[in-house]
């Protein structure tokens, strides 16, 4: 397809919201860096942005702050507006309140640390189903890997036309700061496509589901490198696995 | 059924989105990983990114899950983000639609149209260049007029598009009508949003 044919789907492909042969045009066309279509799809992303912001104003709850900086490590807030209320108040209304309100933070901030225990729990609970039901898949097919390092990362690929890739990896390096696992699935003679990124644990241990439908009779290899933390649109590093798909698995 | 929501337009809203061209310090400070700075970035972006959310997946609980979870994507990839010409604004509200369509996505077994096809349009280094000019207020509010312009039908695909995630093929199941003619509507549509932006003058130019 020509620049001018393509230029129609900017928005959906800047969306996510294109067909795969478009998409796969469009990809294409962005891997060699076409200037017509990179271009054109910055202009759509902000087009975009513009458009998804003309929503009704919503007002999030007070507490969500707190607990969103809390979950990536920011230092909570501190003081309460109401002390200097409280303060010109009696001595024993003084410490009755305090003392209520010391119970009351707390379990605030009790709620506030099961909720965000029980988030990450459904979190896990729903990658976890997913993940079963992945397996289950009387389509899934199994692709494994083992590097040739001293103590190789070792593990599975599960391959599925309709449900996707996942990745249950051991032994994967710590990385430095600022660094990332990346996946990539490479299609037989063309370029690796982007699968998502994943962290590993302390021991190395890391499980990476990416959904969606793949076309399997012309993938050539599953991959995972280093990235830089935002993820790459295609390997800067030399791929520590790198495992083939073969016909007929 | 659904409701365009161009008549319920808020112009605070975008005046954030407006502001990323003076933010440069801002993205310094969250790149050396500044508490404070991330609590300004919520103070600026929370609201609407909320807002984003909710006209999304209609469930306050949920927003608030997927909040936290674009607000923790934003920290863990700020380092890749251009400093001097990445427009934070786009990314985070792009991010924060992402993380609602992939929820809804989920939820309705779209599978087949997965963060595979949504992820790779959020990295930070997308978000650099874009043209500050789309962002001017008079042009925004162009939109408004717009959207007058398109007909029922192309507000709805216009709708599916950008808040269900939906392709002009589920499109087309979902309105029980002809591909052919929902990719008219498609096309049409986003052609009228991009020239009344100055959008499209700027790719042809």
């Amino acid at each position: 397809m020509t620049c001018d044919e393509l230029s129609d789907l900017y928005e959906l492909y800047a969306l996510g919201a294109v067909e795969d042969d478009d998409r796969v045009e469009l990809d294409a066309h962005m891997s060699r860096e076409c200037p017509h279509c990179t271009a054109g799809v910055r202009k759509a992303l902000a087009l975009n942005a513009v458009m998804i912001s003309l929503v009704p104003e919503m007002d999030p709850p007070k507490q969500l702050r707190e607990r969103i900086l809390a979950s990536v490590g920011a230092r909570k807030q501190s003081g309460f507006a109401w002390w200097p209320v409280w303060a010109l108040a009696s001595a024993g209304l003084l410490v009755a309140t305090l003392t209520l309100s010391y119970r009351e933070q707390g379990v605030i901030g009790q709620l506030a640390e099961a909720r965000q225990v029980i988030t990450r729990q459904s979190l896990d609970l729903e990658k976890s189903k997913q993940i079963l039901s992945f397996l289950d898949q009387p389509e899934t097919r199994q692709v494994g890997f083992d590097g040739k390092t001293t103590r190789p990362p070792r593990g599975n690929f599960f391959v599925n036309s309709k449900a996707g890739v996942l990745m249950i990896a051991q032994n994967l390096p710590k990385l430095e700061r600022g660094r990332i696992y990346q996946m990539w699935v490479i299609p037989k003679g063309a370029n690796p496509r982007p699968a998502g990124l994943f962290q590993a644990d302390d021991a190395g241990n890391a499980v990476h589901l990416i959904s969606g439908a793949v076309d399997l009779a012309n993938m050539g290899a599953v991959a995972i490198s280093v990235e830089p933390e935002a993820g790459s649109l295609q390997p800067t590093t030399t791929p520590i696995i790198v495992a083939p798909v073969t016909a007929g698995l | 059924m659904i409701v365009w929501l161009i008549d319920l337009l808020f112009l605070p809203l975008l005046s954030t989105v407006l502001r990323f061209k003076d933010e440069g310090p801002l993205v310094e400070r969250l790149r050396r990983r500044d508490p404070d700075a991330m609590g300004e970035l919520y103070d600026r972006y929370g609201k609407i990114a909320f807002s984003v959310i909710y006209r999304i997946v209609r469930n306050q609980s949920t927003t608030e899950d997927l909040l936290q979870e674009t607000f923790l994507r934003v920290w863990n990839r700020v380092q890749a983000f251009d400093q001097e010409k990445g427009a934070l604004g786009p990314w985070i509200l792009t991010v924060a639609r992402n993380r609602a369509i992939d929820y809804l996505r989920s939820l309705d077994g779209r599978m087949a149209k997965s963060s595979l096809d949504i992820e790779r349009m959020e990295s930070p280094r997308v978000f650099s260049d874009l043209e500050s000019e789309i962002f001017n207020k008079d042009r925004i509010q162009n939109l408004r007029g717009a959207f007058d312009k398109l007909s029922p039908n192309q507000r709805m695909v216009i709708e599916l598009a950008y808040f269900e995630g939906l392709s002009q093929t589920e499109m087309a199941d979902r309105m029980k009508q002809p591909l052919g003619t929902v990719k008219t509507w498609v096309r049409s549509a986003l052609k009228t949003l991009r020239d009344e932006i100055g959008a499209q003058e700027a790719v042809a130019s």
